[in-house]
């Protein structure tokens, strides 16, 4: 396979150092989507949104289009735009916040206008200090612009948009939990049923809630068609899709790429895109999806990027940021650090996440600096299973939300393919990578 | 571009300012605007805090008491809500609060060396404070600049990418105030105001809720019935 060359659907304006402003967008083709789609009706915007078949981009890929069908028969009273990005390793959205926030707003205003919803949430994550300051300032743009407030560019429809800022939870980019969070509460994600957000989510009322990167190819889609947009990628993954590569690797970014076109080897290792692992050494693992997806090793590199092609190798493409492990990595290490994540960020609702995310990381950590017991592999393995029964997958879930499953990932995936390097870790009572 | 309206807190002794420090005229008077853009004043609860911890760095009990008051919940409801979210600090903290991400993605980057570098060369652990109050160190999860790691913040603006050494001479310049404006005093977050608002009529809004309102109640109505039928 080789890199394809797709039109730049959302990076379009990153080349300018200006492309947060209002004077760059209006130049590069801003609000044109949004004059068009206020030339249509709403189910017509909707249906193009159908059409182009678009993936949600915030981790759990459901078709926008149909999140929004769902809705149709219910008036839906909110819009919210979930920018809460804290997926560890997943920098994609922090980009668009920052370097094209009127897009964001563009594309925001097209899907309200769709769903007929006066009220838009912009959830930023707080440490997105920039990030926020730039919509902020975006909006202020637009308003004065008249593309934001009452009688958007003079066709009637009426739609605020106001930014809120988070205040670091990475449970609130669960979108239970940010309608919490945004009502002004601790971000506690909600039982499933009924609290669906399209049945009953903010202030108890029809809520549709998307991703950043899922507004930012609206006005696009709006401005070249559903099917322009639906004749890129393959399959059920279309259009093109932001990648954010770290780790071991020459270049890591963001990069648009076209869906399945593009092998996980190309990025990793094309030149115009990760560049390869550098100083000479090898691929360990990787990880596809964010830190909740079980790892890949080298085998998988031919993997297309694409979301059933990921989900049938028994992994997932999440959020769309991949990590690179180089042979020096240790991965034990690696997976201890990503269960204390999950320990740090688990909410605390449910026992199995709460507890069981304390004891992993213990373990874990015992492993790691050479207090380990030969035992201990089955008991994080039993402990894991208390999370997320059988460990399948997709997961099975004891809790209220997903967080709890995704703990065990990297745990049964760092165990099933380096248990030698616990083993070692073990016996010698230290890590070999010192 | 809009200019930042609301204005920057200029002092940065605020550890020896009284220990009461209630919200000013001028950010009470911020602080309704805020409410003003929600449909229910509670929404305006971590905004508020962000507020708050402008003026002081910290959002301290008098503050919380506020508002508490503003958005109408008690102040335990506001301390709890806070204590939830790791910006909100219910303690005082140093003016630059500098944190090192050591997630997945900076761990491959070498962050727990930047980290144990910090320790050592700040003569803090993590969490705490330089005796000058100028530096409050913390170790971050993922803070979502993974091309630049390790990933550092200095109060919520990326200088990622550092070894120590460049790290040492960040710390000088906090100290000496070379960063400016670039990076504000802690607790300083969105410096642009919003300059407006949907100018709706009064009584559309007054309708709008007491639709929702009779929404709300027909659904919790709906889903009682639906439990009476449900088995026991």
């Amino acid at each position: 396979m080789a890199v394809t060359d797709p039109p730049k659907i959302v990076t379009s304006r990153l080349e300018h150092a200006d492309s947060h402003t209002l004077e760059r967008y209006l130049a590069t083709g801003g609000y044109e989507g949004l004059r068009q789609a206020l030339t249509m009706t709403p189910e017509a915007v909707a249906h193009e949104v159908d059409t182009a078949s678009l993936l949600g981009r915030g981790g759990a890929g459901f078709p926008a289009g149909r999140k929004w069908a769902m809705l149709r028969a219910d008036p839906v009273t909110y819009l919210v735009v979930n920018g809460d990005e804290s997926e560890p390793a997943t920098f994609k959205d922090h980009l668009l916040v920052e370097r094209d926030p009127h897009q964001l707003i563009e594309g925001s205003l097209i899907a309200a206008y769709a769903l007929q919803v006066s009220q838009v949430f912009i959830y930023v994550r707080g440490e997105f200090a920039l990030g926020l300051e730039r919509v902020e300032a975006a909006i202020n743009d637009a308003y004065a612009h008249g593309a934001v407030g009452a009688d958007i560019f003079g066709s009637g429809f009426s739609v605020d948009i106001v930014v809120h800022p988070g205040a670091g939870a990475y449970i609130c980019g669960e979108e239970t939990a940010l309608l919490e969070s945004l009502e002004g509460k601790r971000g506690f994600p909600r039982i499933k049923p009924p609290f669906f957000p399209a049945a009953i989510g903010l202030y108890g009322q029809p809520t549709v809630v998307n991703n950043v990167e899922t507004m930012s190819n609206l006005p696009w889609i709006v401005r070249n068609g559903g099917a322009a947009f639906a004749a890129l990628g393959e399959g059920r993954s279309t259009g093109t899709r932001l990648f954010a590569l770290a780790g071991h690797v020459k270049n890591p970014g963001v990069f648009e790429l076209e869906m399945v076109k593009t092998t996980f080897g190309d990025l990793i290792n094309a030149p115009v895109l990760g560049g390869g692992i550098p100083g000479g050494r090898s691929l360990k693992a990787f990880i596809p999806g964010g830190v909740s997806a079980p790892w890949f090793g080298p085998d998988q590199i031919d993997l297309p990027l694409g979301q059933d092609e990921v989900g049938a190798a028994g992994s997932m493409l999440g959020s769309g940021s991949v990590v690179v492990m180089d042979d020096h990595t240790c991965a034990v290490r690696a997976s201890w650090r990503i269960t204390k994540f999950f320990a740090r960020e688990s909410c605390g609702q449910c026992t199995p996440c709460r507890e069981g995310s304390g004891w992993l990381e213990k373990i874990m950590n015992r492993i790691e600096t050479g207090e380990g017991r030969e035992e201990d592999l089955d008991l994080l393995l039993d402990a894991s299973d208390n999370i997320s029964p059988g460990l399948s997958w997709p997961p099975q879930q004891t809790t209220i939300c997903v967080l709890g499953p995704s703990i065990p990932s990297s745990i049964a995936s760092a165990i099933q393919m380096f248990r030698d390097e616990f083993l070692v870790h073990i016996k010698e009572g230290g890590c070999p990578y010192g | 571009m809009s200019e930042p309206v609301h204005p920057v807190p200029a002092a940065n002794g605020r550890r020896n300012a009284p220990s009461t420090a209630h919200l000013t005229p001028d950010r009470l008077a911020r602080a309704r605007q805020l409410i003003d853009l929600y449909p229910e004043p509670r929404s305006a609860l971590v905004p508020l805090c962000h507020l708050a911890q402008e003026q002081d760095g910290w959002l301290t009990p008098e503050a919380m008491e506020d508002v508490a008051t503003l958005v109408g919940v008690t102040p335990a409801e506001v301390f709890g809500t806070a204590s939830f979210y790791d910006m909100l600090h219910t303690e005082p903290v140093g003016r630059h609060l500098v944190a090192v991400c050591t997630n997945i993605a900076c761990l491959l980057g070498g962050a727990a060396e930047l980290l144990a570098h910090a320790e050592a060369s700040l003569g803090v652990n993590t969490g705490g404070t330089t005796p000058d109050g100028a530096i409050t160190l913390e170790e971050a999860e993922c803070l979502a600049d993974c091309d630049r790691t390790p990933c550092v913040q200095v109060n919520h603006r990326f200088v990622g990418g550092q070894t120590p050494e460049s790290f040492d001479r960040l710390m000088d310049e906090l100290r000496s105030g070379a960063h400016g404006d670039d990076i504000p005093p802690h607790g300083t977050l969105n410096r642009v105001a919003r300059s407006t608002g949907l100018q709706a009529d009064r009584s559309e809004v007054v309708a709008e809720r007491a639709a929702m309102a009779e929404a709300q109640a027909q659904r919790a109505a709906a889903s009682q019935a639906a439990k009476g039928e449900g088995p026991s």
